[in-house]
């Protein structure tokens, strides 16, 4: 039997040897469904992955606000602070080396290490983050907001963060505020430290460099930014002088390969060297091959149900109620998720300071009927679900159509594309909206904001929360959720968002069932792939491979 | 053909040409416009605060009202600038230059094996009609339309890449080749052999061969169908059974008399078959992460970056545009009756 390997049509098929075709391609087909044998393809100097890394837009740090190009800055950049990825809820110097707030809670001093190069080979001082920080503000694009929170502006951003000589950058603060969510917002990978002689030389039109940066790299990390081909791939080249010590891997590849099933065949070919987006399918088809290992890390993604309170039914508490009790949270756990997410059902993921692990809700049918009987909608209602056309969004939706149907309820799923979701959701046309939160930033203040604020629920309010989103009018809450930001004593803050995740989970518009994990696959002779917790703790500086 | 007849011909082309660029234009920008998704969202993502979000709508143009939007749009499309992709940040014309390129290569390679393939095998099955060859017509036409793609290039790249290691896996390149070669035309086929780097040249051909297989499949099947109908409607014809009376060749009667006079409808239908494939298969070129112009306008579509959308559906439109025309070139050079009613 042979093959013709330039055309899809087997040649011998024409000449007759018809019997000798079919049972080759039987074999073929059937040895196929056997693991594939590893070869080590990757050089031991090249870091290869597979991922979707269609969601770049922009690498410029004060720009990008994406799962992909943050995870990019986290190994091109480096920041004044990061978690620790070993313990999470601790920080950790990046550039500066000692920090401290003053007596009033209104000055934060930060005193930088020495001797830290660029890519570029310029120095990096404090001016250079000064320059960082004040650019972000002055900038105006997204990630703004983070530093925006504590009351800078483009107009006083120059006198609020400074550079009080080449190795201390003072940031002050308008209000007083918990230093621990300051620090949080730093570790963003937004609030990256760049290179401010190379980017002010790239100006346009008083851009601040962005047309430039956006394209290209201007860091002190690891690695620097080689090429980006959008939706393509993305290479990065070692930086051999970086101030954390030399890298092993000379290069590192992010190959975007959007099909799971393609980047399974990659994998177990020994072609990349982490496959990042597999889904519970591959990687249970995965389980048993020994050359490679499934890498988990809890992520800080909750899944939930937003229910509108603009909705007729699902303004009344009971239903509200009745809602937590149709969900079959195991079920969901064990036969959809498949170890892609745990339950939770509080606003602050797990692993954040004030997190709690309350637990009070699973399936109880005849619960949830008898509140729906007492909310005087015994007979049930109907109402429609607004969910991404993605797995496994999708799967979960109808688990909860079918558990919903039983108590009576008729939930008409809506699928859409996620953009299309998201301007219904922003919009306020849902009645129920499902979907993923994750939080902008390592601090129990993003969630609290986004689930329990809501300053003002007109349609034309500037503040635009989740709360707001669905209606939810909460003046007491959203003054606990102002009044845990500028607590500075860190336990105090906490039992406030104690009290605020408490309040949310006995009667709230939203139903959280799961925080997500991420999950990826490596090939067992790699070593040293950080994942962290954050979207933009991602790092490949310790990558190493053993032979 | 004269040549002011020719003339009148080319002008009278060109205007409906502008004519219809012009309705394509404004047929895709209302649709985009009635999208219910929001631009600004692919531009500053859910998270923006409010003043980021009406920046950037108004950097965006969206708070103008539709007719100066298009009027501006158009404006620009007209010298040659569709803008700049929310989504790569980069000028639209930019990304077109490096996805169109993937795109012309995977679909001209794969109606180059479609066409020697497919026509063949009509051919035979319209000569030996109910016999074997026509059996093996039908098998290949119904697996063709009923298989999906996305399953055969996901079973293609299990056997031939996974398994056999024949042929390339996803992508143009394999990584330790990107980055060699200088884009020249954005082919890496012709860029490298310009270059004369025989080892992308063979990569790229490794890379190329499984998608352009698969999309030719499909081709096979479609373009075999339709020979074998076309065929043995001409085979019925009193001219062929002249033909035979007259004591030629079944090779000439068949090949000569019968294909000849099917040549105009078979070029039509190859014409707009490779304008499909140009306009971009989405599903091959997300299961081969093959970096095409059906990936791109669709990706946008479903971001509302309509500059993209729009760019792209412009190439589109005058890729379908030109290819008519030159088909309509080729059916005077195939049918001597057309050169006389043009005479």
């Amino acid at each position: 039997m042979k093959f013709q390997a330039r055309s899809s049509v087997p040649m011998d098929f024409f000449s007759g040897d018809r019997r000798a075709f079919l049972k080759g391609g039987v074999a073929a087909l059937a040895g196929s469904l056997l693991p594939l044998p590893l070869k080590a393809a990757v050089p031991s100097d090249v870091f290869v992955m597979a991922l979707e890394i269609d969601d770049v837009i922009s690498l410029d740090p004060a720009e990008l606000f994406e799962f992909t190009g943050a995870e990019i800055a986290g190994n091109i950049y480096d920041r004044l602070l990061y978690f620790d990825t070993e313990q999470p809820d601790k920080i950790v110097g990046g550039i500066a080396r000692s920090w401290d707030v003053s007596d009033d809670g209104l000055s934060f001093r930060f005193r930088l290490r020495p001797g830290i190069s660029f890519q570029s080979g310029n120095s990096l001082a404090a001016e250079d983050a000064a320059y960082s920080l004040q650019r972000m503000i002055r900038l105006g694009k997204t990630p703004s907001f983070i530093l925006a929170q504590f009351g800078f502006t483009p107009d006083n951003v120059g006198e609020r963060i400074v550079a009080e000589d080449s190795e201390t950058l003072v940031i002050r603060t308008g209000r007083v505020f918990a230093p621990s969510f300051l620090f949080a917002c730093l570790t963003c990978a937004c609030a990256s430290i760049i290179d401010s002689k190379l980017v002010q030389a790239h100006e346009q039109s008083g851009d601040l460099g962005n047309k430039w940066l956006r394209t290209r790299s201007a860091g002190s990390g690891p690695f620097g930014l080689r090429v980006w081909k959008p939706n393509e791939i993305v290479i990065l080249d070692l930086f051999e002088n970086c101030w954390r010590g030399k890298s092993a891997m000379q290069t590192v590849f992010l190959r975007h390969i959007a099909e799971p099933g393609v980047q399974r065949l990659l994998i177990e070919r020994g072609d990349i060297d982490v496959a990042r987006n597999l889904g519970p399918d591959q990687a249970a088809g995965m389980a048993g091959n020994p050359g490679l290992r499934p890498h988990t890390v809890r992520k800080d993604g909750l899944y939930y149900m937003g229910l509108n309170q603009k909705n007729e039914f699902l303004r009344k508490a009971e239903v509200r109620q009745a809602f937590r009790y149709l969900v079959d949270y195991d079920g969901i756990a064990n036969t959809i998720l498949r170890g892609q997410a745990e339950i939770h059902q509080t606003i602050i993921p797990a692993g954040y300071l004030g997190t709690l692990d309350d637990r009070p809700y699973s399936w109880k049918l005849d619960e949830a009927k008898r509140l729906l009987a007492a909310a005087g909608l015994g007979d049930g209602f109907a109402v429609t679900i607004d969910v991404r056309n993605s797995q496994p969004d999708l799967d979960m939706a109808q688990s909860l159509q079918a558990g919903f149907a039983q108590a009576g309820i008729t939930l008409r799923l809506i699928p859409g594309d996620g953009k299309q979701v998201l301007t219904k959701y922003r919009a306020r046309h849902h009645d129920i909206y499902f979907g993923r939160w994750g939080s902008d930033y390592r601090d129990p203040h993003s969630n609290a904001q986004a689930f329990a604020s809501n300053p003002d629920n007109s349609d034309a309010a500037k503040v635009k929360t989740l709360a707001w989103r669905n209606a939810w009018e909460i003046p007491e809450l959203s003054r606990l959720t102002d009044e845990a930001v500028g607590e500075r004593d860190p336990e105090k803050r906490a039992a406030i968002y104690h009290e605020i995740q408490r309040r949310v989970l006995d009667d709230s518009p939203f139903v959280v069932l799961f925080q997500e994990v991420d999950l990826a696959v490596e090939r067992r002779e790699l070593h040293g792939f950080v994942m962290g917790e954050g979207f933009d703790t991602v790092f490949y500086r310790e990558v190493t491979k053993s032979s | 053909m004269n040549r002011s007849s020719f003339i009148a011909g080319a002008v009278r082309n060109i205007v409906a040409a502008a004519f219809t660029l012009l309705g394509l234009l404004i047929v895709t920008f209302i649709i985009g416009r009635m999208l219910p998704i929001d631009p600004v969202l692919a531009a500053v993502g859910d998270r923006a605060p409010a003043d980021v979000i009406a920046k950037a709508r108004a950097e965006m143009g969206l708070d103008l009202p539709l007719y100066r939007q298009f009027w501006i749009y158009a404006g620009h499309a007209v010298r040659g600038d569709f803008g700049e992709s929310v989504l790569t940040a980069q000028p639209v014309i930019s990304d077109i230059k490096r996805v169109f390129p993937a795109t012309l290569e995977l679909a001209t390679s794969a109606t180059l094996l479609g066409v020697l393939l497919g026509i063949p095998l009509g051919v035979a099955a319209a000569v030996w009609r109910g016999r074997w060859p026509d059996h093996v017509a039908r098998i290949f036409g119904l697996i063709g339309y009923s298989v999906p793609v996305f399953w055969l290039g996901l079973m293609g790249l299990l056997l031939f890449y996974a398994r056999l290691g024949w042929t390339g896996g996803p992508g143009r390149l394999d990584i330790y080749h990107e980055g060699l070669i200088t884009p020249v035309t954005g082919s890496i086929l012709i860029d490298s052999l310009l270059a004369g780097n025989g080892a992308v040249f063979a990569d790229a051909l490794r890379h190329l061969v499984l998608p352009a297989s698969i999309l030719a499949f499909f081709l096979l099947a479609y373009l075999s169908r339709m020979t074998r109908s076309f065929m043995i409607d001409a085979l019925a014809r009193e001219y062929i059974t002249a033909a035979r009376i007259k004591g030629l060749s079944e090779f000439r009667v068949v090949w000569v008399h019968a294909f000849g006079n099917i040549l105009v409808s078979l070029i039509t239908v190859i014409a707009l078959a490779y304008g499909g494939l140009l306009e971009g298969s989405v599903l091959t070129e997300t299961v081969f992460a093959w970096p095409g112009l059906g990936l791109y306008i669709t990706h946008s579509l479903l971001s509302a970056d309509m500059n993209a959308v729009l760019g792209g559906t412009l190439v589109v439109g005058c890729v379908f545009i030109l290819l008519n025309l030159l088909a309509e070139l080729f059916y005077p050079v195939l049918d001597p009756r057309l050169r006389r009613t043009q005479r």
